[in-house]
């Protein structure tokens, strides 16, 4: 009997394991998959829980009910890969779990820690994430009682998960504050490292406008050193200040301590991956799916679905003992939620930036691409439908991995 | 994007914001001449960091982020804003001729 282990039962891990039950024999593989949490998040919903429009309980969906009955599930804290002996260490647990197959979905995490000052004052009380449950439940009860200030909302370094998401969060708090009659006593304040609203020049002028024309302030190449917490001031490391009354931080993202720990990771823990094969680039029997990967493409949901069925087909061929095709493109696709039940939708690669133009999509759109529209909203908004019942079961989705160009302008 | 450069360097080429196109064409004479358009005196430490910046693109292929730089240099963010000020990792990568770091996302 050989053995295909899974780390990490996020959207990845998930996806994995129920593809993968689809297609290895029973009788000759056993699959398991190893998670710390018995619980599933939809994280694409972490955004809409701070303004109430969902609640902390609407995201969240117990693992056992997500995966295929053929895997088996072990919730355990891992504590380290020995990936030249082929097995995985339990935090806990004497005997180490063996694989012939390893699929590394550790996912990347917010480390607040890494930034000066940012947990030593106010820290959950006038300085909140929204990339944790924990988090945007904490920060949907301040918001309920604030009382308006100086918003700003700080993106420590990237790459970060979902990179649209600090900017929705902008768009959302410009139609919340203004549906509460408050919009005139709150500042907003975008202050990212980045040169402008995005880092790909189309979709960021685009964004960009969009930012100012809700009244959003940017401070471009902003790269915090420390918050300052008794001054209520976040200081860049070339001395700038912005005073906060609320600072939303997407603290740096990095991947998970187990890959550390394993001496698998690059800087930021994140796995050195193939990025057009997803074979990890220092072990062939290990493969790496989603943000714990180090592939310059987003860290988003819809990447690691793009990913799956690449890196599901290069596995079956290891198996039977053919090399690994190179048909990862980097292919990202997301409905940003602007405010006012509207939305935009962008769709790039690796090689080629979000453009305008239409998303044609069979039975749905098309949707426009890069430009404001109520389809792009209730596109975003059924995505909770199609995330549990289509995606994470590992159903065919009708869109295809690698992007295209169809329909887009140039 | 304007740079002074010696006479016999005036035919590289850069970009809009004078990054180099071709990092081949780099030399330390090169190197010096950005700086000092950039109002930067080469030390040794910035050579640790300018060499390092090179090597590491020749073995991945891109330009080190900051956190990259520090980690391996065995420097503070503190030293690398006073080095290269403005933005360290893209200044430092401007001076050792490697084009603009493509910011991932």
């Amino acid at each position: 009997m050989k053995n295909f282990l899974i780390l990490g039962g996020g959207t990845a891990g998930t996806m994995v394991a129920n593809k993968m039950a689809q297609k290895l024999d029973p009788r000759e593989w056993r699959i398991q998959l190893v998670d710390k949490d018995e619980n599933h998040y939809y994280q694409p919903g972490f955004l809409f829980i701070p303004f109430g429009l969902y609640k902390p309980e609407d995201v969240i969906r117990p693992k056992k009910n997500l995966v295929n009955k053929k895997v088996e599930i072990i919730f355990a804290d891992i504590e380290s890969i020995e990936a030249e002996a082929n097995k995985v260490h339990l935090r806990g647990k004497e005997m180490a779990i063996p694989y012939d197959i390893l699929v590394v979905a550790t996912g990347c995490e917010i480390r607040p820690d890494q930034t000066e000052g940012m947990m030593t004052g106010g820290w959950r009380e006038n300085i909140h994430d929204f990339y944790t449950h924990e988090g945007a439940s904490a920060l949907a009860d301040h918001l309920a009682n604030w009382e308006g200030g100086q918003l700003v909302l700080n993106v420590t370094e990237m790459p970060i998960k979902c990179p649209v998401a600090p900017l929705e969060f902008l768009f959302m708090a410009d139609w919340f504050f203004s549906e509460r009659g408050m919009r005139h006593k709150v500042d907003l304040v975008l202050a990212t490292p980045l040169s402008g609203a995005f880092t790909k020049p189309l979709a960021s002028a685009k964004l960009g406008e969009l930012l100012e024309s809700k009244g959003v302030q940017v401070a471009a190449d902003f790269n915090i050193g420390e918050v300052d917490s008794s001054k209520q001031e976040i200081r860049s490391w070339d001395e700038r200040d912005i005073p906060y009354d609320l600072l939303i931080t997407i603290p740096t993202n990095m991947g998970s301590k187990a890959i550390e720990r394993s001496g698998m990771g690059d800087e930021l823990n994140f796995v050195p991956t193939h990025k057009n094969t997803l074979q990890s680039r220092d072990w062939e029997n290990v493969w790496v799916i989603g943000d714990a990967s180090d592939v310059p493409a987003s860290k988003a949901g819809s990447v690691a679905h793009f990913m799956l069925d690449v890196l599901v087909e290069n596995i079956e061929r290891q198996i039977k003992g053919q090399p690994p095709k190179p048909n990862f493109d980097g292919h990202a696709n997301c409905f940003i939620e602007t405010g006012y039940e509207r939305g935009v939708l962008i769709d790039f690669n690796y090689d080629v930036e979000p453009l305008p133009g239409k998303y044609p999509l069979p039975g749905v759109g098309p949707f426009t691409l890069l430009k404001e529209s109520t389809a792009n909203h209730l596109g975003k908004m059924s995505f909770k439908w199609l995330y549990w019942n289509i995606l994470l079961p590992g159903r065919p989705m009708p869109v295809s991995n690698q992007m295209s160009l169809l329909g887009k302008v140039n | 994007m304007t740079l002074t450069l010696p006479k016999k360097l005036d035919r590289l080429e850069l970009d809009e914001d004078g990054f180099m196109l071709n990092p081949e064409e780099w030399s330390a004479e090169i190197a010096e001449a950005i700086a000092e358009g950039e109002g930067i005196e080469l030390s040794d430490q910035h050579w640790a960091v300018i060499n390092f910046a090179r090597d590491d693109f020749h073995n991945e292929g891109e330009a080190p982020t900051l956190r990259r730089i520090i980690q391996s240099v065995g420097i503070s963010t503190k030293e690398m804003y006073s080095l290269f000020p403005g933005g360290p990792a893209k200044m430092a990568s401007k001076i050792a001729g490697l084009g603009k770091p493509t910011g991932c996302i």
